[in-house]
């Protein structure tokens, strides 16, 4: 992998015997056609995201990958920042349609090229991205009693 | 190449029906479209499911689930709670499988703290999670029959799964939301008779799967509402990410049992059962099988239980070293992975759990394109979701 496309590989490690890539951002729409026709990596297992707040490229995309040929799993992960474009992966594994909604939903990662891209999970109105480290709880809690009992949460 | 466009078409079906920003489509006698909303209180919809239904007259010219009635924010709930304490949320999921949900949680917490259960305890693991699967697959036939209007076999389906919830209520106090398993192996040792409930279950099983299939497998009405409904084929099925009876039956021999042993799988002589065509009445096929080797899997296990430790040397507090795990086991859905990410402190930096209700229901508006409505409840039953696990 490394030999096709060089620059892109930021890093390939090993850790608790998984296999882990990570790639450039704008070419994971290359790499997932080519894991997929060429390394046979033709299940797409799960596809989600990590914040890391304090980074400067706050998310990692985290694709898990199974081959069925190989009978392997891997990781492929990418960097992405607040509000930077991570192309979508849904024309290659069409399952990534929802995964990546998703995503979308949680975490307000914008999927290039996705065919639907809407929330999934919570209503169409809601505000903010939940699984963000930076929305708190405690203070959701207390502005929801505060709005809508008009007291103060004892939480 | 060639692959890779066929992959597309089916995003670009979903994508048009789901958006519904495309041009009108042409219905049959040029009517307008009617929308039908379906769920999310409807009894068929197992749980809080809501459908949008397009139909030309009665046929399905495209539909979008609405999913999310019982979101409950698990994976948040995760980064508040230590690694013991968010073990009893995960039997929260698919609740009427809360063993398997378990197995996965702990193996794959285990695989972060590089610490393997005792073998008394895999073995203690996997019959369990084998009557779980055998449970949860009599619900899922009860239910489905229901659906398409059988009534009988709801009352044999229960019946049998409440002596495996008996197993479960001797063994752990609990019959649904069990917390069977702890972190490194199990809190109970098992009660004395444990291996003769086990035994007397799977030997009056027997017959019993017997029973359904003479009222099912070639009873006519059943064949009319199954055969040929609700087609997956095995290429369609990887594309969509569809795991579980589901993939297998569309061909597809693939069981994580087998291809990833985990637990204590690797001892045992099993089949994958697989079907041909990737219909409903395939996915029927493929679960009744699942059951008997099942049963397969409990006889051997109880055979030979190892003595020794339940429990692994984990600490009270657990603090796995930084990094990240994924671990997937064989759920009686499909594929139920837990990815684990863990920042060197006492609570998860991130759990994410792929629940395969959740992947299995995106293959839905696939699946019913073309069908009637009352073809739709078919679907949904042999899909076998629990929305408690599609929403988490």
């Amino acid at each position: 992998m490394r030999a096709k496309f060089g620059t892109a590989l930021v890093e390939a490690i090993e850790d608790r015997k998984q296999a882990i890539v990570t790639v450039e951002c704008g070419r994971l729409g290359e790499v997932a056609q080519y894991l997929r026709d060429e390394e046979k990596f033709d299940l797409l297992s799960d596809l989600t995201a990590v914040d890391w707040p304090k980074r400067e490229k706050r998310f990692d995309v985290v694709l898990n990958l199974y081959s069925f040929a190989k009978n392997e799993r891997l990781r492929v992960k990418v960097r992405a920042g607040d509000g930077e474009q991570v192309p979508s992966v849904a024309g290659v594994w069409p399952t990534a349609n929802w995964l990546e909604r998703e995503a979308f939903d949680m975490f307000g990662i914008i999927f290039a090229g996705h065919p639907n891209l809407t929330r999934i999970l919570l209503p169409d109105e809601w505000q903010g991205y939940p699984l963000r480290k930076d929305y708190d709880i405690i203070e959701q809690d207390t502005g929801w009693v505060r709005e809508n009992l008009g007291i103060e949460s004892g939480q | 190449m060639k692959a890779g466009n066929e992959g597309q078409a089916i995003t670009g079906m979903a994508g048009n029906t789901i958006t519904g920003t495309g041009e009108k489509p042409q219905t049959l006698l040029g009517a307008d479209e009617l929308v039908l909303n379906m769920g999310p209180q409807h009894p068929s919809t197992h749980g809080v499911l809501r459908v949008k239904l397009k139909l030309d007259g009665e046929r399905v010219i495209g539909s979008e689930c609405m999913i999310g009635y019982l979101h409950r924010g698990v994976e948040k709930i995760a980064e508040h709670r230590s690694y013991q304490q968010f073990a009893p949320y995960v039997d929260r999921m698919d609740y009427v499988a809360a063993v398997s949900n378990g197995l996965g949680y702990c193996e794959a917490i285990e695989k972060l703290l590089m610490v393997e259960a005792p073998p008394r305890a895999r073995v203690i693991r996997t019959i369990l999670t084998e009557l779980q699967r055998i449970a949860s697959h009599l619900l899922w036939l009860g239910t489905h029959a229901l659906d398409i209007g059988a009534l009988t076999p709801l009352f044999y389906c229960f019946r049998e799964r409440e002596e495996i919830l008996k197993i479960f209520e001797k063994y752990c106090g609990a019959r649904l939301t069990t917390h069977a398993f702890r972190i490194g192996g199990l809190q109970y040792e098992a009660y004395d008779t444990l291996e003769k409930d086990v035994e007397r279950f799977c030997k009056a099983f027997e017959p019993r799967i017997k029973d359904y299939e003479d009222l099912l497998t070639g009873n006519r009405i059943w064949l009319g509402r199954t055969k040929g409904v609700g087609i997956l084929s095995a290429k369609d099925a990887i594309a969509l990410g569809a795991t579980g009876p589901v993939l297998r039956a569309s061909g597809v021999k693939w069981d994580i049992r087998k291809a990833m042993p985990y637990a204590a799988y690797d001892q045992y002589k099993f089949e994958i059962p697989v079907g041909t065509t990737g219909d409903t009445y395939d996915r029927y096929m493929v679960r009744m099988e699942e059951m008997r080797q099942s049963r397969l899997i409990c006889l051997q296990a109880i055979e030979n239980i190892p003595s020794g430790p339940i429990m692994a040397k984990v600490g009270k507090v657990l603090k796995p070293p930084p990094g990240e795990v994924y671990h997937a086991i064989e759920a009686p859905k499909g594929e139920l992975g837990y990815y684990v990410v863990s920042d060197g402190t006492v609570q998860p930096y991130r759990v994410r759990i792929r629940p395969p209700s959740f992947v299995n229901l995106q293959s839905f508006d696939y699946m019913a394109k073309g069908h009637l409505v009352a073809d739709v409840v078919a679907i949904i039953g042999t899909l076998d979701i629990v929305l408690g696990e599609v929403d988490r």
